[in-house]
């Protein structure tokens, strides 16, 4: 029974689902969009991955990690492609997975904006605190410990936090 | 597309991402000392991508590392913008803006390609240069409107970077349209410049050739540094 079961897309994309961001633990690879189709072919299955920041270094890691998991929910060969097109985007970050980031002490990014792409201005959104909801809060750096976040900070209750940048 | 046009790309954000690095531990404040590696992060991440496309193209069966680490200055296709030494900050942020603004455009334009492994890379580049050309003309705007010395280092830099951008809008068999860019450039870098009261310096007749692959001798030395590691452990892995 097991053969039939477990060797299904569903039974792929649940393994996929338990498998974290390197960087981000509290959220899995499907919450963050990246894996963009599943085919499974008898034993053989093949995913298709589109990478977060051209540069992000959780890439290779969440490849091998992919084989390793797949591996052992019984497929024999385990294909990982890669697609950039579309590129991928913040809004394609599952809305379960939103909470559990500000959860962790991450403010989810807000919605995309086209009008960005053209300011010259480096510039704060209003932001709340993933502490003590309070917005009023500063940017520190558009530049934090990942690639994917910019730095803040609450000026209620002086804390740091990261936010997930919109891209 | 052409491989020596791929190339030229892939070479631009190769050697720029090489030089930001240089930045790691020396940035004026920690903020700045990450953002620079951030940016070299995503330029090298965009290199990879060309430098894999270009070998491809090329059908010899070069890799990105082969590319990379395996080729001299004069194979190298980058415009001499991007491999002149940092300087100061104020330098390295003027450097960066002139390449950022016509990154934007270039990337933006290329993402319409009818090649769609071109389009591809170029728009997954662009949202990345998008922030890029924020954070430089941020800076730019922040120097050049600063205190009398950012002021002047920041127009001492763009009197030294100004004649190395002729060389991005010069036609030639590699890029017959490079001169479609400069109007929509100027006008961008003239609305930062402005806000910055920075001064264009007057247009020489000095046109660098890296694109060609006539280097100044900075390149020489920054390859020396980027490549010993693998041309002395040839094949090493992480």
């Amino acid at each position: 029974m097991a053969a039939v079961t477990a060797l299904s897309v569903e039974a792929v994309h649940a393994a996929l689902s338990e498998i974290p961001d390197p960087e981000i633990p509290v959220i899995s690879i499907t919450d963050l969009g990246i894996v963009r189709g599943v085919v499974v072919d008898g034993e053989s299955v093949e995913v298709t991955i589109t990478p977060t920041y051209s540069g992000c270094p959780a890439m290779h890691a969440i490849e091998e990690d992919v084989n390793a998991r797949l591996r052992a929910a019984g497929f024999s060969e385990v294909k990982i492609r890669t697609v950039l097109a579309p590129a991928w985007t913040t809004d394609w970050i599952a809305p379960q997975a939103r909470e559990r980031l500000r959860e962790y002490g991450i403010v989810p990014p807000h919605p995309v904006r086209a009008e960005d792409t053209h300011r010259i201005h480096l510039f704060s959104r209003s932001i709340a605190c993933p502490r003590c909801g309070s917005e009023n809060t500063e940017r520190l750096s558009e530049f934090g410990s990942t690639a994917c976040k910019a730095l803040y900070r609450c000026i209620d209750c002086r804390e740091p936090f990261d936010y997930f940048k919109a891209l | 597309m052409n491989f020596e046009y791929v190339l030229r790309l892939g070479d631009n954000s190769l050697v720029l991402g090489q030089r930001l690095a240089e930045w790691l531990g020396h940035a004026p404040i920690l903020e700045e000392d990450i953002a620079s590696a951030n940016i070299s992060l995503d330029l090298i991440g965009q290199a990879r991508l060309w430098l894999t496309h270009a070998g491809k193209v090329e059908g010899r069966g070069r890799d990105e590392d082969a590319l990379a680490y395996l080729r001299e200055d004069h194979e190298y296709r980058n415009c001499t913008l991007v491999e002149l030494p940092n300087g100061d900050f104020a330098f390295t942020v003027v450097r960066r803006v002139l390449f950022d603004a016509y990154h934007r455009l270039l990337l933006e334009r290329l993402a319409r390609s009818s090649d769609a492994e071109i389009a591809a890379i170029a728009a997954k580049s662009k949202k990345e240069v998008d922030y890029h050309r924020r954070h430089s003309a941020d800076w730019v705007i922040r120097l050049g409107d600063g205190t009398g010395e950012s002021h002047r280092r920041a127009q001492a830099a763009l009197e030294g970077l100004w004649k190395y951008t002729h060389e991005l809008f010069v036609p030639d068999a590699v890029d017959p349209g490079a001169a479609d860019l400069r109007e929509p450039w100027l006008a961008d870098v003239r609305s930062i410049l402005g806000e910055a009261t920075l001064q264009i310096p007057a247009d020489g007749k000095f046109v660098s050739q890296g694109r060609q692959g006539v280097h100044s001798e900075h390149l020489g030395y920054l390859l020396a540094e980027m490549q010993v590691l693998h041309r002395a452990h040839p094949g090493a892995r992480w």
